[in-house]
């Protein structure tokens, strides 16, 4: 096992740099000029040439990527063209807002995917399993920007119970769990669990659905074990996989969250990178993105270890 | 889309009455699934709606009376009420069906064959050269699609076809690592190795003996990609990146009408609606495609 880790850890490690590469390159796929933000139009020649100096867009790709690379392993990512805050700074504080929303919505569409998806699996073709099926392919086809608009409109709008919008009285730096933050998480955290849930509920359906036509369940039947000591054994079987769901699950919604956060201005990295795109700010979106994609990365690689750790019947090649 | 449905639809008919051709079996029992048939039924009804839409809208799409903006659902003249620059609702969802589709189901079917001939001719190849191209499919594969979706759309700056563009390269890798693994399978057959036994070449090979049996698996795994593509893309609208006002388009739509809510909620609500309306039909036509198809996955 401690071989399959070491080389799952080495077989990473072009992945990351591929991952660097195509973040780097965004740049450089962006028609005109990288400075765009920061120059008047009618900025001289020299003047160009010296702001592209200073930021090192006139050096070789191969000499940029290579300087950017460094410095990002030491934590700098550069500064934002908008702001001239360190790039780093910017994303970590987002980085932190929206993760504590991926979790919950992660945790919740866990929860009740899981339910779902057992009852389904446990009474398959009856009408439960046909209302579960049903909940869990609406899950992965609502556009989930407009389910938060209907949900705002319903619950902030017409019933005026939680707010609309925003992080509550802290702002976008200081969270606290308490109600007042939390009120402002139920809404935006529940529309982004829908996702989740339909997922890990058809999962979880197809794998109850499959242990239970397994031949050591009627075994274990014949031997006279309870439905409770049954249902045991499915969990034990199915939770390496559905958490293993889960934990990619969390990596989507972290990437993903965009959307959402612009529907409930919610002030994370889906936040930043609608900035950052809408003021041409370059280097923000290159390093907002680059720690993402590292994240999912090495999120993915943690998933696989837990796998491999709670399910000894994995035997990777 | 269009085509694609056509296609599937031309193969059951010319299929005719051989009760003991794959494809009739695949219509047979495709027309006892009452739920594909509703899904595909609305979805002709979508397409239907976005190829006439000059001759069922009631109104100009494009044409707004201010003095009229945000009306309710069910005003005389606005069947669907009227949006925040006072032009009819319901023209509008109409006119939008035609770039929403567009939008969603271009970028599948383009990455439909960039990402089979890719994965086809990886898996065919073998060796190192499957190893390359594999690890760098990867790579983008390390990406939430949102993220790779919204990045490259970001970078390339707003505007329809940049975000088309974009959506083509995130399906381009899901649907290349499909067509590598059904065609390294297919690859190691007993008939393939007779095929190359007796001399045949390796266009020949994957001519009649690859692409007949791999094209299946990556055309339902494809339709299947057909429902997130129509959310990214409306999506990618609705941040700003897509399309541009005043074209009618779902997200955008959705997107303009946003500061609406307290004034008219459920007429800010309905592109929404729509996308969901589409987006859920694909997805239970592919479910029910590949049940007939027979194709696990």
């Amino acid at each position: 096992m401690l071989s399959y880790l070491a080389r799952r850890a080495v077989y990473t490690v072009p992945i990351l740099i591929g991952v660097s590469l195509v973040c780097f390159a965004l740049v450089h796929i962006a028609p005109g000029d990288p400075l765009v933000s920061v120059l008047p139009p009618d900025a001289s020649a020299d003047l160009q040439k010296m702001m592209l100096a200073i930021y090192g867009f006139d050096r070789p790709y191969a000499e940029q990527f290579a300087k950017w690379i460094w410095r990002a392993l030491h934590g700098d990512l550069g500064s934002s063209i908008a702001t001239g805050r360190p790039v780093a700074e910017e994303v970590l504080k987002a980085v932190g807002n929206t993760l504590r929303l991926a979790v919950v919505a992660t945790f919740v569409g866990f929860l009740f995917g899981s339910l779902f998806g057992f009852v389904a699996g446990y009474f398959r073709d009856s009408w439960i399993d046909k209302l579960a099926s049903a909940l869990s392919v609406c899950g992965v086809s609502v556009p989930h920007y407009w389910l938060g608009m209907v949900l705002v409109i319903i619950f902030a709008a017409e019933l005026g119970w939680l707010p609309p919008t925003g992080a509550g009285p802290g702002g976008s730096s200081e969270w606290e769990w308490d109600w007042d933050h939390l009120r402002h998480m139920v809404l935006p955290a529940l529309t982004m669990s829908v996702i989740p849930m339909g997922i890990i509920a058809r999962t979880v359906r197809a794998l109850v659905a499959d242990i239970l036509a397994q031949e050591f369940i009627v075994g274990l039947r014949a031997k006279g074990l309870g439905d409770r000591g049954v249902f045991l054994h499915v969990v034990k079987n199915a939770a390496p996989t559905a958490l293993a769901v889960m934990g990619l699950q969390l990596g989507y919604l972290l990437g993903g969250s965009i959307l959402i956060e612009t529907v409930f201005a919610w002030p994370g990295t889906g936040f930043l990178l609608n900035a950052a795109i809408f003021q041409r700010d370059l280097p923000l979106l290159q390093g907002t993105i680059l720690v993402l994609a590292l994240f999912f990365v090495l999120l993915n690689l943690a998933v696989d270890v837990v796998q491999t750790a709670l399910d000894p019947r994995i035997e990777r090649s | 889309m269009a085509t694609v449905v056509d296609r599937a639809i031309a193969v059951e008919v010319g299929s005719g009455e051989a009760a003991t051709g794959y494809w009739t079996g695949v219509a047979r029992r495709l027309s006892r699934d009452p739920v594909a048939i509703g899904a595909g039924l609305v979805i002709v009804l979508i397409v239907l709606m976005a190829v006439f839409a000059p001759y069922i809208a009631p109104a100009d799409p494009y044409r707004g009376v201010s003095l009229r903006r945000l009306r309710p659902i069910g005003t005389p003249g606005y069947p669907l009420g009227s949006d925040e620059l006072g032009r009819d609702m319901l023209s509008r969802l109409i006119y939008g069906a035609r770039l929403s589709l567009f939008m969603g189901v271009t970028p599948v079917f383009v990455a439909f064959f960039a990402g089979s001939s890719i994965g086809v001719f990886a898996g065919y190849i073998g060796g190192r050269t499957n190893t390359l191209i594999m690890r760098t499919i990867d790579v983008f594969y390390a990406f939430p699609s949102v993220l790779l979706a919204v990045a490259l759309s970001g970078a390339l700056g707003a505007g329809l076809g940049n975000a088309m563009l974009s959506l083509t390269v995130v399906f381009i890798p899901p649907i290349a690592r499909v067509a590598e693994a059904v065609t390294t399978q297919v690859r190691s057959r007993d008939y393939v190795e007779a095929a190359r036994a007796s001399g045949a070449g390796a266009l020949a090979i994957i001519r009649a003996h690859i692409l007949g049996n791999v094209l299946g698996p990556i055309f339902v795994y494809a339709t299947s990609l057909i429902s997130v593509s129509m959310i990214l893309a409306s999506g990618l609208s609705f941040l700003g990146l897509g399309t541009r006002p005043p074209e009618p388009e779902w997200g955008l739509m959705l997107n303009t009408l946003r500061t609406a809510i307290y004034v008219q909620p459920w007429v800010a609500a309905l592109p929404g609606a729509m996308i969901f309306i589409t987006s859920i039909s694909f997805n239970l036509l592919s479910d029910g495609l590949r049940s007939a198809m027979d194709v696990k996955q």
